[in-house]
């Protein structure tokens, strides 16, 4: 059975998602360093990583490209992982 | 689907059955580290003041700098896998060498700033952190741990590359069967990923 090829990416792809990861890692050094945001920080920063890891995911990883089966899984392990961090803090909290 | 005799299908592209395999490693990396990061997140909460205190021990610029270099091993790991599948060997070795580089030079910095906490009598049990307050030990033990075990993926990461530098320089990975350069990429990044989180915990705690 033919595999489905994951398609070469260009170049230019691959700087554009560098520079959006170079510009956000900025990004978020200003803001944890600035108190605009002071109280959601934590958040914020977070959710920066976790755009920057999406798309190193997505493109650098090929995520995008790949299988259902694949990103499901993937999916599938992020969830775990975050049952696992959402059970403790249910524990954490109010203990 | 009738297959003719003798036919490898492996030996076509990246196997994705190789592939599967890695992404399954990494997921079960991706618990491992979460793990830790589970840890950091309940002390933290407890202890915010401490965390807070002892994050003062950090150079954000370093880790900033840190950062970019991984980064930009990312990118040249993404390159040098996109050379070796459109024929460009030689492109594909130098960007494979910049990663190695890169990766070493993170390694590097590293080193200093463990070296500089030590030099100050920050380690785990130390006398002069037993000193400091509960939340501070926590930061410092989670610290050498979390930043210590990625370090060495990424040590591990450098010597995989090393492999496939030597692999594809003889030929023996090519445009068709780039599996182990693939999966190797695919490790590196996921060992970017982790720092991407670890940054702002270690270095941005306002």
């Amino acid at each position: 059975m033919p595999e489905r090829e994951v398609p070469i990416l260009p170049a230019r792809t691959f700087l554009l998602v560098w520079a959006t990861l170079l510009g956000l890692t900025a990004a978020t050094v200003a803001i944890a360093k600035g108190r605009l945001f002071a109280d959601y920080s934590v958040l914020g920063s977070l959710g920066i990583a976790s755009l920057k890891a999406g798309l190193v995911l997505a493109f650098f990883m090929h995520l995008k490209y790949e299988s259902r089966l694949l990103r499901g899984l993937a999916l599938l392990a992020v969830l775990t992982l975050l049952t696992i961090l959402a059970g403790t803090f249910t524990d954490v909290w109010y203990r | 689907m009738q297959q003719p005799i003798g036919a490898e299908p492996e030996a076509q592209t990246g196997t994705a059955g190789a592939k599967l395999g890695m992404w399954l490693f990494l997921f079960t990396e991706l618990l491992f580290f979460g793990g830790m990061f589970l840890l950091y997140a309940v002390y933290r909460g407890r202890y915010a003041a401490g965390f807070h205190a002892a994050a003062a021990e950090e150079n954000t610029a370093v880790g900033a700098w840190n950062t970019a270099l991984l980064l930009t091993s990312s990118l040249t790991m993404a390159l040098a896998v996109a050379a070796l599948r459109g024929g460009r060997t030689r492109s594909s070795l130098l960007a494979q060498g910049a990663t190695m580089l890169m990766g070493l030079g993170f390694l590097a910095v590293k080193y200093t700033e463990w070296t500089a906490k030590i030099g100050l009598g920050l380690y785990p049990d130390s006398p002069v952190l037993l000193k400091r307050s509960h939340g501070e030990v926590l930061f410092f033990g989670l610290y050498y741990v979390m930043t210590g075990v990625h370090g060495l993926h990424v040590l591990i990461g450098i010597c995989l590359i090393a492999v496939t530098f030597v692999l594809t320089a003889r030929g023996a990975i090519t445009a068709e069967r780039f599996g182990l350069l693939e999966n190797t990429g695919l490790f590196w990044h996921f060992v970017d990923v982790v720092w991407i989180y670890l940054f702002p915990l270690f270095y941005l705690v306002t």
